[in-house]
């Protein structure tokens, strides 16, 4: 959108090659996926997908198992993000390595390493199994473990971030009026980065809403127990019924709506402030 | 021994920065603190506001051991009632105007209701009653710096820090500020330490200058002293300006003893004025010179500093005016304590602003 009123400026035209080379990178990788799946819709079926309980019951799950991967990555997340940004120890690198690994790995492999830590004969598992009677493996607590292992570097990335990019200055303001540690990180520190939290929950939301290998490997496919809407959006195109181009456009349509809403509220208050720099 | 006031003797050592500065600050006194980049002022600054431990030496105030890792003592900033006025302002965007007020008096458990009512009768003061809602990022730059100094007075610091508060102010906004400043900060009884970069700033401000160089304190005394005694090139250079105060009208400066000055400007009002006049902007000759000087005078010889390449003359009249000539000039002119010379001064060569 902005590419027009930039290219007014004199010396900021893109070459004709690069505008070219982009445009068929968006219409093959973007437009066309999307069209295929509008194209196919079984539009005719659409109540009665939605109707049917599995279908609803895949939705609420996820829902549920998302929200919960968000509020956990939330709660570690912070801590986490702020011992990346501003630890000064040695190893910090290793750390920051584990923490971002869930980005590059598969996610089935992230199912299996949760599975051999958390299952029934798994490293904590058995013990949370012999002491507590506690088995995680499919059950809801799997697919949420599960999605909180494969989005929160999404939020740690994005927080770590912006904590990194804060004037640290500020803070020292708050220490010379008066304010201890925990007063700074409360009045001063998170609400200066509130903007970028909001953007790591949408993002790490997002993800977590479509996770599907992690889950399918630790928590099972069992319909109105582990089965998420991704899950049940594969065993319908796998059986070949409509609900599955039906749940997926409602995903896609989720996905499209949170990252219109992050995108409106992380680059207009960047635009707000550069217009206030001016 | 009693100490009142501030009492630091701090050494750092910070990358390449050696820093090794001791000084006495009385209450209500206004040091400045100026010096080159990288002299480490605001290094300075933070261990004097407890961001920052000082390696060895002490920091006391009011008999208050601050800092001595001699005893390991060490009293961090958030309990050291030291009020800092930041470079650039740096007031929370994300609290209005009123409550970056009332930020230091939250902090130390002050009730809300009462914090909001100090924070606005200080709002008052500074002439900003009706923009308390505001947010930092609707005001101008010299209303954040108002705004700055509201917010480090207003929990009654024993010690005011101001850290180049007029850096980021253009030069009309500069002079408003630095008059309202000095008014508020007559009114404040605890010491007070301002960095600066600016000569004219520094002695339209202080009480007494103190010269940092390298980490280490160069020169320390009253603006007068030190313009007329600059004991290194930097101080030279920097703050051994001609500053005399004035009052004009119609574009004669009278000083307070009835001489008058001829100035170019047309910009500015009657009224009270700072002259600045560059050392190498007088000339010396042996006898009444010709052309287009407007000002031209003769006066009296009172001390001759030889720094080498130039020569620093100290003329008597009409005040104590620093005058920097080349060596060969000097001895051309023969210049000796108690000689007569005739000085001139174009018009166009005086600085004038309003004081």
């Amino acid at each position: 959108m902005s590419a027009p009123r930039r290219g007014r400026v004199a010396g900021n035209e893109p070459p004709i090659a690069a505008v070219v080379v982009g445009l068929v990178g968006l219409v093959v990788f973007f437009v066309l996926p999307l069209a295929g799946l509008l194209w196919r819709a079984p539009w005719s079926d659409v109540v009665s997908v939605l109707r049917d309980h599995r279908a609803r019951d895949a939705l609420r799950l996820s829902l549920i198992c998302s929200l919960s991967a968000t509020g956990l990555s939330v709660l570690f997340g912070i801590p986490i993000a702020w011992l990346l940004a501003r630890g000064r120890f040695a190893g910090l690198n290793m750390i920051r390595a584990l923490a971002m690994l869930p980005l590059v790995l598969p996610p089935v492999v992230g199912g299996v390493a949760l599975f051999y830590a958390f299952g029934r004969r798994g490293l904590i598992g058995q013990w949370l199994d012999h002491w507590f009677g506690i088995r995680l493996p499919f059950t809801i607590w799997a697919a949420i473990i599960a999605e909180t292992f494969v989005a929160m570097p999404f939020f740690v990335i994005t927080v770590e971030g912006a904590l990194r990019s804060l004037d640290t200055r500020y803070e020292d303001a708050a220490a010379t009026y008066g304010a201890g540690a925990w007063t700074i990180l409360r009045r001063v520190t998170l609400p200066m980065i509130a903007p970028s939290i909001a953007a790591g929950m949408a993002l790490t939301w997002a993800r977590a809403l479509g996770e599907f290998g992690a889950t399918i490997t630790f928590a099972g496919n069992t319909p109105g127990k582990t089965q998420t809407l991704p899950l049940a959006i594969y065993l319908a195109f796998e059986a070949n019924e409509p609900a599955g181009i039906i749940l997926s456009i409602v995903l896609l349509a989720i996905s499209i709506l949170v990252l219109v809403i992050v995108g409106s509220r992380v680059f207009g208050d960047r635009r707000r402030a550069r217009e206030a720099a001016q | 021994m009693s100490v009142v006031g501030l009492d630091c003797d701090v050494r750092l050592q910070i990358g390449t920065l050696d820093l090794n500065a001791a000084f006495v600050v009385a209450p209500g006194e206004l040091i400045v603190l100026v010096g080159p980049n990288g002299a480490g002022k605001s290094t300075l600054l933070r261990a004097l506001s407890g961001l920052l431990p000082i390696d060895a030496g002490r920091i006391t105030l009011d008999d208050d051991v601050l800092d001595d890792p001699g005893t390991n003592t060490f009293v961090p900033a958030s309990q050291r009632s030291v009020g800092v006025v930041f470079q650039d302002g740096l007031l929370f965007e994300h609290l209005s105007i009123v409550e970056n007020v009332a930020f230091g008096l939250r902090s130390r458990s002050v009730p809300a209701r009462e914090a909001r009512r100090v924070a606005e009768q200080w709002l008052t003061r500074l002439r900003f009653d009706n923009h308390a809602a505001l947010r930092p990022r609707e005001l101008s730059g010299g209303q954040i710096q108002r705004v700055a100094l509201a917010r480090a007075l207003a929990f009654e610091p024993r010690l005011l820090l101001l850290d180049e508060p007029f850096a980021a102010l253009d030069a009309t906004t500069r002079v408003e500020v630095r008059r309202e400043l000095r008014r508020h900060l007559d009114s404040v009884g605890a010491p007070k330490i301002v960095v600066t970069h600016d000569p004219i700033e520094a002695m339209a401000l202080a009480d007494r200058i103190i010269v940092l160089e390298d980490g280490h304190v160069s020169q320390e005394g009253t603006s007068d002293d030190v313009r007329s005694h600059p004991r290194t090139s930097y101080v030279a250079d920097l703050v051994g300006i001609n500053l005399l105060r004035g009052s004009l009208q119609g574009g004669i400066v009278t000083l307070p003893g009835g001489r008058q000055v001829v100035v170019a400007t047309d910009q500015l009002a009657a009224g009270p004025v700072i002259v600045t006049i560059h050392p190498r902007a007088i000339a010396l000759h042996s006898r009444q010179p010709d052309g287009a000087a407007r000002n031209v005078w003769e006066t009296t010889v009172a001390e001759v500093d030889d720094e080498g390449d130039r020569v620093r003359i100290v003329l008597a009249e009409p005040a104590p005016l620093v005058v920097e000539i080349t060596r060969g000039g000097s001895a051309a002119l023969s210049l000796q304590p108690g000689a007569r010379v005739w000085a001139s001064l174009k018009a166009t060569e005086i600085t004038v602003q309003p004081d």
